[in-house]
């Protein structure tokens, strides 16, 4: 009962005339800021920050337009994932494995609105569960410690055999190479420098942002300039939008399980929406099997990733909102705009400050509804901004992801190091090594590192701390089982008719 | 045509959003990512500056993290030393990095302090369930055996918050230091989950990032490191009450490019001097769990003098550097 009074305070915050055009505003600014490369849901929100405060926002008013932006932006990122095979911003990056590959086929529409209802599905339930469990879950970040992480981590790997649909050893070699990527940079457990060369810039590793744009984006720019255009992903056009109702039918399992998913790994401080997108990608390409057909452009492979991060998006806000912990870079701006204004987010939040919680929970659900809108019947519009002629718009894509990159770290190393990705890229891809991975490692790299030292050292120094609680002992086993089984399921497989036999049965 | 119209609506927008991080207003670079105290202070003196007139446009802030606050401060020492429009977030952890020669070849001399309005006392903390009573017992506990106490705290090993009960140890008569159990983690709020999950025995951070758990009564703080009782948080102890002479606070202030003219210096002294003053930076203090401390000026780059020694010589005691 109580909820429905908080939703009804929430709702008469959310819906003041002036709290709906900032929602509209900001669903608008973040599909086009996740859509664009090297802008992303963090960098998107703290450009805006200013604006705020400009304005003279009040915290709910400032509130409803960050994260507007925030959801906008994890719609966005699927756009430019589709159409130009460069993930919009790092959650999005599952997404070019088969959005992509549909687009080439002639069904960019099927797939943006195929992923744009899972985004909307995700983050909706997202937001429910958010307003309805909240405080409660916040508990489960009191459950994860340095083992349980580790072996979340492993969990994620373990799945990456499956990743590349021709080569899992050049998979391999890639995710190896992210690993080592990650450690470069200040030992946190130690306090000294590694493989930095005495280089300021790097002692805080390798931001991933950086890798993202350079071996998507600029990447894709030395393809465009070798080809005059021919092979290069840049072009692909979008012929009619049609809604797809058999086929997004098809796939509503699959949203169901990867928003559950996605919406848990957003709860977990870490990695947030990547996680989720990857962890979700991973599941259904495991439920699918080898004849789900996923990385040749089949409906559940957008579906997925997208209904995992906007999910995680949701979820990530649970630990912001109640133990201040942020789960994600974006949460982690936004637990900073709070602070400025005078917000503390912690237990006491929801008691102290309802106006500004339920308010923001009414005003997620409105954006949401907004985003589906914006993304679906009128994904054309942001798809013209996308769709300008490839000669103007990749130099255009590289001039944003140069400023965008440069607003992170307001330093000229970065883009440096950006373009020294767009030529491992680029090189990668002549060699058919797929870069997702290399992504993945540096990504989750630190964290995994991190946490697997702390577990030492909390033990000091004895392994079986690692396998020393049941949510551990089941990640392993889930990491166990998501390694070992493509491998049998391949052998199965091989007898086509058996399987089918056994369908029969059931 | 309509297209047209959405396309240029589309693109000012990322014009204007990229004007908004133009560099024309003054500039706070808080040398660390959003969430944390820099951030926090670049956020709301440039907040407070603006709202009280001091400044005619909102001061940018931008996020410069890295080498925790090492980037920042090469960079403004090599790229930005004469730039009259630049202020930089600090505190303890800067001249604490300094003194350990954490920034590589810099010193703490090639910039100008330009003054702290405010500190966050340390505090130890432990779950509400937790068998320590008091910060003796924890002590006791920790000389009884080492590896039965571990601390989470939000710095990286040897940073501030691992220096903090490493002090009181000192204090304490207990020598072993190399042997107490020391977790690094993303912040403060992250430190303090991991201590009520059971993970780590006991958190060490800033009041500011205990005071939403300690209202909720999942955390009982077991000595703040100030002189006095902090106002508003009379019932947590001193560590000196206790017998712990160990006084660990982290000012949050500012330091700008050390080529700048003394004029620019005093400039943004006053300005800060009025942040001080105003009624909406004491309920930021009141709100975030800062207890009052103003050094503005002059005044506040010879006491950063001798922190800086007194850390240096410190720091060599408890083996962080040789």
């Amino acid at each position: 009962m109580d909820i429905f009074a908080n939703l009804a305070l929430g709702f008469s915050v959310a819906l003041s005339p002036w709290t709906l055009t900032l929602a509209v505003i900001g669903c608008f600014l973040g599909t086009i800021i996740g859509a664009l490369p090297g802008l992303g849901p963090s960098n998107g929100v703290a450009i805006l920050i200013p604006i705020t405060f400009t304005l003279g926002l009040d915290a709910t008013a400032a509130l409803v337009l960050l994260t507007s932006v925030y959801y906008g932006a994890m719609y966005g990122g699927r756009i430019s994932s589709i159409l130009l095979n460069i993930p919009g911003d790092e959650p999005a990056m599952m997404t070019t494995l088969d959005g992509y590959p549909m687009a080439k086929q002639g069904r960019a529409g099927e797939a943006l609105v195929i992923s744009g209802v899972a985004s909307f599905v995700g983050a909706l339930l997202a937001t429910i569960a958010l307003a309805l469990v909240a405080p409660y879950l916040a508990r489960i970040a009191y459950k994860f410690g340095p083992a349980e992480y580790f072996a979340l981590y492993v969990l994620a790997f373990a799945t990456l055999g499956g990743m590349a649909s021709r080569n899992q050893a050049k998979a391999g070699l890639a995710a190896l190479i992210g690993l080592a990527i990650a450690t470069i940079g200040l030992d946190n457990n130690a306090g000294f420098d590694r493989f930095t060369g005495g280089n300021l810039h790097l002692s805080d590793g390798v931001d991933f942002l950086v890798a993202i744009v350079g071996l998507f984006a600029v990447a894709e720019v030395f393809f465009f300039i070798e080809t005059h255009g021919r092979d290069s992903a840049v072009g692909v056009k979008l012929e009619r939008v049609v809604v797809p109702w058999a086929e997004m039918w098809s796939t509503r399992w699959t949203m169901l399980r990867s928003s559950a998913v996605g919406f848990i790994a957003g709860v977990l401080p870490g990695a947030g929406a990547s996680l989720g997108s990857f962890l979700t990608y991973m599941m259904e390409k495991g439920i699918a099997g080898e004849k789900g057909g996923f990385g040749t452009g089949v409906a559940k492979g957008v579906a997925a990733p997208e209904a995992g991060n906007n999910a995680a998006a949701g979820g990530a806000l649970v630990p912001m909102l109640t133990l201040g912990v942020p789960g994600s870079g974006t949460t982690a701006v936004l637990l900073a705009v709070l602070m400025t204004l005078n917000i503390t987010p912690g237990p006491t939040l929801f008691a102290d400050r309802p106006e500004v919680v339920w308010g923001l929970i009414a005003s997620l659900l409105i954006a949401n509804f907004v985003l589906l809108l914006m993304n679906v019947p009128l994904v054309r519009v942001f798809v013209k901004v996308l769709m300008v002629p490839p000669a103007l718009l990749l130099p255009g894509v590289t001039m944003i992801s140069f400023v965008g990159i440069y607003s992170l770290s307001g330093s000229y190393f970065d883009l440096v190091l950006m373009i020294l990705f767009g030529v491992m890229g680029y090189a990668f891809r002549k060699m058919d090594i797929p870069t997702v991975p290399v992504i993945l490692g540096i990504l989750l790299g630190y964290q995994m590192e991190n946490n697997l030292r702390h577990a030492m050292t909390l033990s000091g120094g004895e392994w079986t701390y690692l396998f020393s609680s049941p949510i551990a002992i089941g990640l392993w086993l889930f990491a166990v089982a998501g390694f070992v089984a493509p491998i049998f399921l391949r052998g199965m497989l091989r007898r086509p008719q058996v399987a089918e036999a056994d369908k029969v049965i059931d | 045509m309509k297209f047209t119209t959405l396309k240029a609506l589309g693109t000012s927008a990322a014009i204007s959003l990229m004007a908004a991080s133009s560099v024309w207003a003054a500039e706070c670079i808080a040398p660390a990512n959003p969430g944390g105290g820099w951030d926090f202070t670049c956020r709301q003196i440039g907040k407070i500056l603006y709202d009280i007139g001091q400044v005619d446009a909102p001061v940018q802030v931008t996020n410069m993290a890295g080498a925790g606050g090492g980037l920042a401060y090469s960079t403004v020492v090599a790229e930005r030393n004469t730039d009259p429009e630049l202020i930089v977030a600090a505190s303890s952890a800067t001249t604490t990095r300094l003194a350990q020669k954490a920034y590589g070849d810099a010193t703490a001399d090639q910039v100008r302090f330009v003054g702290a309005i405010g500190a966050d006392p340390g505090v130890i903390v432990v779950a509400a369930d937790s068998p320590f009573q008091s910060l003796s017992d924890m002590v006791e506990a920790i000389k009884a055996d080492p590896s039965s106490v571990a601390f989470a705290g939000g710095s990286a090993a040897g940073g501030f918050d691992h220096m903090k009960p490493l002090q009181v140890l000192k204090a304490a008569g207990f020598d072993d230091i190399t042997s107490v159990k020391y977790i690094g983690v993303d912040g403060g709020a992250d430190a303090i989950t991991q201590t009520v999950g059971g993970f780590t025995q006991a958190m060490t951070g800033d009041m500011s990032e205990i005071v939403g758990f300690i209202k909720s009564g999942e955390v009982r703080a077991l000595a703040v490191l100030t002189e006095e009782r902090v106002p508003g948080f009379e019932d947590i102890p001193t560590a000196k009450e206790q017998g712990f002479d160990v006084v660990a606070v982290n000012w949050r202030g500012l330091y700008v490019p050390g080529g700048i003219s003394d004029e620019d210096f005093q400039k943004w002294a006053d300005r800060l001097q009025a942040v001080a003053d105003s009624a909406e930076w004491k309920q930021a203090m009141a709100d975030n769990g800062l207890a009052p401390f103003t050094k503005v000026g002059g005044d506040f780059q010879s006491w950063i003098d001798g922190v800086v020694a007194q850390t240096e010589e410190l720091s060599r005691e408890i083996g962080v550097i040789q």
